[in-house]
């Protein structure tokens, strides 16, 4: 058992791991953050999908004690600061792109990284970016629509803020 | 999973050093091996992960090679210009490994340490005559696979590099097994700077990756989709389960080799 040290959504958060403790189990049990999701357990859903050092993985893959002074974002660090939710978040709403919401805290941050390396996504590349998520509930047709709406309202945002 | 310690060693020897303890098992990305963990099919007494070692990460042009570090991982290469310039076959085999969280944390060196019969780089190492660099020696591509799961690495010996040929052209062309996204039957193909054609094949041999000695025969005397037509592709030793038959693979080799001579056309 060692203590690890990561800053999770901007806050410093240090708590006890084991050498196979796993990020995900780290995050729900230790920290206290349920918002990431198992869905699986074996690699394969994207439920538990987080951002370590910008980058999006697989939190059920990857051991805590590896991410030991790094930056995690979760999806409890994608609303707004006034708690109300972020683009991404209000465009999975509008476009009814959930249904049991499940999946829906890995789609949002697999989305954030997509949109991030690649603004203005087409179809494809959506549903490639999303390769490794996977949805039981809405056939995925509107968490596409989402990932575009929110592609556009973020275009809209940079180009206001210009 | 069984308990065990767990150390992140910033330089090679330190990594080496520990892979000597009895029991000792290396991580690099660990998206084969934390699964296999979970379901308890290995017991490390300390598990070494080797993703805090910079010398272990990059890519960079030697001359007429192009060599990847080990733990680089899929997500660079198939972001690097240096490797779309290069051996464009490889920007499509790394851009086309399972999802982009997989390719952000898998690597080229687990990848081929871990031999899965289903997996990308092995074809690319195979025909581009690729040799894999460890801290004790070089190995060629073709001495380096032995059979499913199995190498020619020893107890504890870690690879460092990859080092690959650069060839005139290349292609991948990947048969998805849709649900575990790895390869039902994929083909690498590389036409080398000797004139030779090269054909790796993952996915189909019982025995794991393999190169075709009919197809690149036949394709280095003509480079054509019609030049496969001729070459007998036998199903005897292709693989056999739930997804697909033998016949069905030795099919695809000949489907996709062809692709890959259209595409490079
Ligand atoms: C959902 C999913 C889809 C996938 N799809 C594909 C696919 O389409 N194609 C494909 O090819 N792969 C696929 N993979 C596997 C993925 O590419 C892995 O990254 C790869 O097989 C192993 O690399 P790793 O770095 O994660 O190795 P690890 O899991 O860390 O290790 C695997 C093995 O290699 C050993 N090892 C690791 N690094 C070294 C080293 N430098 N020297 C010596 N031994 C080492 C370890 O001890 C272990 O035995 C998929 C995986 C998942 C979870
Ligand atoms: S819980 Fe991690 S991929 Fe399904
Ligand atoms: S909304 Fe239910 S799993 Fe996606």
């Amino acid at each position: 058992m060692s203590t690890i040290s990561i800053t999770v959504n901007g806050k410093q958060k240090s708590g006890d791991a084991q050498g196979n403790t796993l990020l995900v189990d780290f995050l729900r049990s230790e920290l206290k953050m349920t918002g990431t999701h198992v869905g699986c357990d074996t690699s394969q859903c994207g439920a538990c999908v987080v951002h370590v050092n910008g980058e999006s993985v697989k939190s059920c893959s990857v051991f805590a004690s590896a991410c030991d002074g790094a930056t995690v974002t979760t999806i409890e660090g994608m609303a707004n600061d006034d708690g109300s939710l972020g683009v991404i978040q209000a465009a999975f709403q509008e476009q009814h792109g959930l249904q049991c919401g499940f999946c829906t805290p890995g789609m949002v941050m697999s989305i954030a990284e997509m949109l991030k390396n690649n603004p203005q996504p087409t179809e494809a590349e959506i549903r490639e970016g999303l390769k490794g998520n996977i949805c039981r509930c809405t056939g995925y047709h509107n968490i596409v629509k989402a990932a575009q709406s929110a592609a556009a309202a973020l275009a809209g945002a940079a180009q206001a803020a210009e | 999973m069984y308990s065990f310690d767990y150390t992140k060693p910033t330089d090679l020897s330190a990594a080496v050093d520990s892979l000597g303890t009895e029991g000792a098992q290396a991580m690099g990305g660990g998206q084969t091996l934390i699964p296999v963990l979970k379901q308890r099919l290995s017991q490390p007494s300390i598990l070494v992960d080797l993703s805090g070692i910079e010398s272990l990460k990059g890519i960079r042009r030697m001359g007429d090679m192009l060599v990847i570090g080990a733990g680089t991982t899929h997500g660079a290469v198939a972001g690097s210009s240096d490797v779309s310039g290069a051996i464009a076959g490889l920007t499509e085999l790394a851009g086309k490994i399972g999802d982009p969280q997989v390719r952000n944390r898998g690597t080229i060196g687990g990848s081929l340490a871990n031999n899965d019969p289903a997996a990308c780089y092995p074809s690319a190492a195979l025909a581009l005559g690729a040799t894999i660099e460890t801290n004790k020696r070089e190995i060629a591509a073709d001495d380096f696979f032995q059979g499913l799961y199995a190498t020619a690495l020893e107890e504890g010996e870690v690879i460092t590099a990859v080092k690959f040929p650069i060839p005139v052209a290349s292609t991948y062309q990947k048969f998805e097994q849709p649900a575990s996204r790895f390869s039902l039957t994929s083909v690498f193909l590389a036409k080398m700077a000797d004139g030779s054609v090269r054909v790796g094949v993952t996915g189909a041999g019982a025995d794991g990756v393999f190169r075709h000695a009919g197809l690149e025969q036949a394709l280095s005397a003509n480079f054509a989709a019609s030049a496969v037509d001729g070459v007998e592709v036998s199903a005897e030793g292709m693989s056999n389960d739930l997804h697909a038959t033998p016949e069905f693979r030795a099919n695809l080799v000949k489907v996709m080799t062809k692709r890959a001579v259209e595409a490079l056309s």
